[in-house]
């Protein structure tokens, strides 16, 4: 009953996202304010029918209602209660249920946080919304319902795969689509703001904590799922250029972009159309990713059902929605009003090239992921595009921009005085050198361009600090002084010194991960030790334990360093019987500038088991300096200027400045 | 569904990871060497991993095949001619250099030299505008947008709202 | 001029979205061979038992042939096993088997269950001579012409739907 309940709530959410999408978008263009009037309940309404639906879903997994197809398919009742809620979001249409549940909420949202936009804006906002949510509940009724019967309902379900049960991986895909989806708002103002005809400065506010929020939740969902495949798949890799990752990967450049590209319009009422554009690419990139993973036309080891006719389905959507709001794009773009002035050395010359360093990105990722698929259109020929290709392009265009983002901040707006930017850098460059030193030190001085990695990543923190210490005048005034000046910085000028301060700690990970990785791979028999760059690991003993639904062998290690303990580790191998799948358990031991990380593998039969130990440099600072990046954007997030609601303070001044 | 799983079996296959003990050579500068050839050369089987990443019996026998031919006194080039005899480009995970992949290669420097050279041409043509379209000097905007402004600007960055609307072509 | 550059976008979208309709049409698992039109590779494998003499490169050519690549711990073999006994008996087509892989003996009973098609059969034990014909997986087919060369590669089981135009493929070579 309860699921019939929630297949009819997703029914009417679809007629309401009709309403939500036609009636306002005619009201806003005859000023009819009681169709405009209708956005606001309307996306509200969306948004609670969805939520019905979602939780109508949840429950037929939380009490394992096997009569539902999908339950059946990917849940089991001896299966923890956390991951049979979190195997809602382990299927096709689960997951695109959330989907359309995000982009739903985010509509209400809007609605009920945006009660000081200009109502025309509002109405056009929301209509847009709700068109892209007609489009995706239309897909899901279509082609995905997770709502199906089975007749008769099989005794158990088969399990959801024992890869997916895991609490890194449970959490990654509402991070991952919170992000995704969020980039629908930007998306929304954009072409609400076309069929305006007018950006302006409080346009970009409006559109500002939105598209942060966004970015935050991409930033921490891409963080998740590549923490997961670290200490999951078992040989301590964490990012691997497989097209699912890169379609996740795109939209996050480009939110990037349009991040800093909206202060430009927002400061500067300038780069008015790129940053159209961009919002427009952002969710666009989301939308192909979506395709990417759900059509089978590239072959990932995420990839999600292959099933040609959901991949029409949203290929349609997609040129829908993407062609249509490009075009409108090509036909009210030129009629923007072009903006202010500036110099190609000042902050605005900072951000374009951040913006041009980072949509090359976004491109050179788009092309690495679609060659194949394009050569093979073309004539046939099969090729592939791995990591190397990506690291080979990618690295070179990270340089520059890791290089700018200490020096931008602390460029002035219009024109700017790029030596004495460059003067005020002086400790961190220094702070480069040292670290590349001491780096050298450390590992024999090999690879030189690692080197030159671990320099830049010291650069760009100490350049974020500089850039605080300059806003606060340290040490040119009293610190009394410049205390009062550091609490009443706004916020998100701290979130950004912040962000590009974790950039920095995360490229350092990335460094010294990629460059000086060592492992040790040796069959061990029971009692017996090997050593790997001053740990010695001994095998104490290998026991069969029990889990809740699956069975493990689990290794018993103590690592030494001299005679000191350092710790004892269990890494395990699981078998999942209901799926007939092994597991891997690596054991991480973290010692923050490094990771031990055991596994176990085979035994020979002989009393001996394969060891694969791998000692991972830095690798916790890929996540700490994600995990910073993401607090810089809430610490930003929540600067009262951009605060949702705030604008409207703001509008006066702004309004009289266009004037 | 089935294909989902199918392709998370995969994964799973690839879960236990690649290099085995006895597969190793002797000789540590011909392991290294081995290991990055191994790291550019893709498990055919399964789908975007490397065969020193992948634990597939044909990703092994690659593995054996081109420490074999290393230890044989074979170059990195020869053998993966090798291989591309056999299997393709497929195989390459870093695609070679010709005339189909021209564009692939080229993409990145292209389109970063089109951006730069778009966003010089704005800037060019942003200089010869006048810069005075509106009828404040650029004093008497800075002033008017201080006046307007509820509070100093946050970033204590010299100028405020400029001149909006500004640059007319 | 200027209103040019803001349909840029468009159009490179319509040319993604153009090839990724084509793509959708694509099977992206569909590997294909290099060896398509070269000679077959030089090898020489050692006999299963006395169930079929050896097989090397010099058996090949003169004749159109199939050169099969199975296994018995091969689950889709079985399923394409009927097919290869037909093709063999009812149709005389010459078909050389690589036995990749297996215990022999358990080779041996595999063919004594379902009956050789095989002429001759290489045991090809570690998969070496399997990679020289750029094998992903067992069981693959090729047809291999007078000349000794591979006109065409099959990868996975023969099903019913590929006995015809396998014939017709063989007796075309058979007369060029």
């Amino acid at each position: 009953m309860i699921v019939e309940l929630g297949h009819f709530a997703l029914a009417l959410a679809l007629l309401v996202a009709l309403a939500q999408g036609t009636l306002p978008l005619w009201g806003a263009g005859r000023g009819d304010r009681r169709l405009m009037g209708l956005a606001a309940p309307a996306a509200v309404a969306q948004g609670a029918l969805v939520l019905a639906a979602f939780a109508a879903l949840t429950y037929a997994f939380v009490v394992s209602d096997f009569s539902v197809a999908l339950v059946a398919n990917n849940s089991h009742s001896a299966k923890p209660m956390l991951y049979k809620v979190t195997g809602v979001w382990g299927n096709h249409e689960g997951s695109m249920l959330l989907w359309v549940l995000i982009l739903a909420v985010f509509g209400a949202a809007v609605a009920l946080f945006g009660g000081n936009l200009p109502p025309r804006l509002k109405a056009r906002v929301l209509a847009i919304q709700g068109l892209v949510g007609v489009g995706f509940l239309l897909f899901l009724l279509a082609t995905s319902n997770p709502f199906l019967r089975l007749d008769p309902a099989p005794a158990d379900g088969r399990d959801l795969n024992p890869l997916l049960q895991d609490p890194g991986l449970a959490f990654h895909p509402p991070m991952l689509y919170l992000g995704y989806v969020g980039s629908s708002v930007a998306f929304s103002f954009a072409v609400a703001a076309l069929i305006e005809g007018r950006v302006d400065a409080a346009w970009a506010r409006w559109v500002r904590p939105w598209t942060l929020a966004a970015w935050c939740t991409l930033t921490m969902g891409i963080a998740l799922g590549s923490w997961w495949a670290y200490y999951e798949l078992g040989w301590g890799g964490w990012w691997f250029w497989d097209p699912v990752e890169n379609a996740s990967f795109m939209p996050w450049l480009v939110i990037t972009a349009l991040l800093h590209s909206a202060i430009v319009v927002e400061k500067r009422d300038a780069l008015k159309g790129w940053t159209i554009l961009l919002a427009i690419i952002a969710f666009s990139l989301s939308l192909l990713g979506t395709f990417l993973v759900r059509s089978g036309v590239l072959t990932s080891v995420h990839a999600f059902a292959v099933d040609p006719e959901r991949g029409v389905f949203i290929l349609a959507l997609l040129i829908v929605v993407i062609g249509g709001s490009l075009l409108l794009y090509a036909v009210r773009a030129p009629a923007l009003a072009p903006g202010g002035l500036f110099a190609p050395v000042s902050r605005e010359g900072a951000l374009v090239l951040n913006n041009l360093l980072l949509s090359t990105a976004a491109a050179t990722v788009l092309v690495g992921t679609l060659y194949p698929l394009v050569l093979e259109a073309v004539n046939g020929a099969k090729v592939s595009v791995g990591a190397p290709y990506f690291e080979a392009t990618f690295v070179p265009l990270m340089v520059p921009l890791v290089v700018a983002m200490a020096v931008g901040p602390l460029l002035a707006w219009k024109r700017a005085d790029l030596s004495g930017a460059m003067g005020r850098l002086w400790i961190a460059a220094a702070a480069g050198i040292l670290a590349a030193l001491v780096a050298a030190w450390l590992s024999g001085g090999r690879p030189v361009l690692a080197l030159l990695g671990i320099a830049l990543a010291a650069w760009l923190v100490i350049g974020a600090a500089v850039d605080v210490a300059e806003r606060v005048r340290l040490f040119r005034i009293p610190a009394g002084a410049s205390l009062s000046r550091a609490r009443h910085l706004p916020r998100s000028a701290w979130g950004a010194a912040i962000a590009h301060a974790g950039t920095g700690i995360l490229v350092a990970g990335a460094v010294a991960a990629s460059a000086w990785k060592a492992e040790l791979v040796e069959v061990v028999p029971v009692g017996g030790e090997v050593r790997l760059g001053g740990y010695t690991y001994r095998l104490e003993r290998v026991d069969s334990v029990p889990g809740p639904n699956w069975r493990a062998e689990q290794a018993t290690v103590t690592i030494r360093s001299g005679e000191r303990t350092v710790a004892t580790v269990h890494p395990e191998k699981r078998f999942y019987p209901v799926q007939a799948m092994p597991t891997t358990e690596a054991a991480i031991h973290t010692l923050w500038v490094l990771d031990l990380y055991v596994v176990l593998g085979d035994p020979d039969g002989k009393g001996a088991w394969t060891m694969r130990i791998y000692h991972e440099p830095l690798v916790p600072w890929l996540w700490i300096g994600a995990a910073i990046m993401a607090a810089g954007g809430l610490l930003s997030l929540s600067d009262r200027r951009l605060r949702v609601g705030a604008p409207a303070r703001r509008r006066l001044p702004a309004g009289a400045a266009r004037a | 569904m089935r294909a989902f799983l199918a392709a998370l079996l995969l994964l799973g296959a690839a879960g236990a990871a690649a290099v085995e003990p006895g597969e190793r050579l002797s000789d540590p500068a011909l392991e290294a060497r081995a290991r990055a050839l191994s790291q550019e050369l893709r498990c055919l089987v399964c789908q975007n991993q490397s065969i020193d990443d992948s634990s597939a019996p044909l990703a092994r026998d690659l593995r054996l095949l081109v420490r074999e031919r290393l230890q044989a006194g074979d170059g990195d080039a020869a053998v993966r001619d090798y291989l591309v005899a056999r299997y393709g480009d497929f195989v390459l995970l870093r695609p070679p250099v010709k005339a189909a992949t021209l564009a692939l290669w080229l993409a990145p420097p292209i389109l970063l030299a089109l951006g730069a050279a778009i966003a010089f041409v704005a800037f060019r043509r942003r200089r010869r505008a006048p810069m005075a379209a509106a009828g404040l000097s650029e004093a008497e905007r800075a002033r008017l947008a201080e006046l307007l402004a509820d509070r100093p600007d946050p970033d204590g960055s010299p100028h405020t709202g400029g001149p909006p609307g500004g640059g007319g072509r | 001029m200027r209103r040019l550059v803001y349909i840029v976008p468009a159009v490179v979208f319509a040319l993604i979205a153009a090839w990724l309709l084509a793509g959708l049409g694509l099977d992206p698992k569909a590997l294909p061979s290099a060896m398509i039109d070269k000679p077959a590779p030089d090898f020489a494998l050692p006999a299963l038992g006395d169930v079929a003499p050896p097989l090397a490169t010099a058996d090949l050519g003169g004749e159109v042939a199939l050169v099969n690549v199975f296994a018995s711990w091969c689950v889709p073999c079985r399923a394409e096993h009927p097919l290869l006994m037909r093709l063999a008996g009812e149709k005389g087509v010459p078909i050389y088997g690589i036995n990749q892989k297996d215990k022999p003996a358990d080779a041996t009973r595999f063919l004594a269950q379902l009956g050789n098609p095989y002429r001759r059969i290489g045991v090809d034990a570690n998969g070496r001579v399997s990679i020289e014909w750029g094998v992903y997986g067992v069981p693959e087919t090729f047809v291999v012409d007078r000349a000794g060369r591979i006109r065409y590669r099959h990868v996975g089981a023969l099903g019913p739907q590929d006995f015809e135009p396998l014939l017709a493929m063989i007796e075309r070579l058979r007369r060029s």
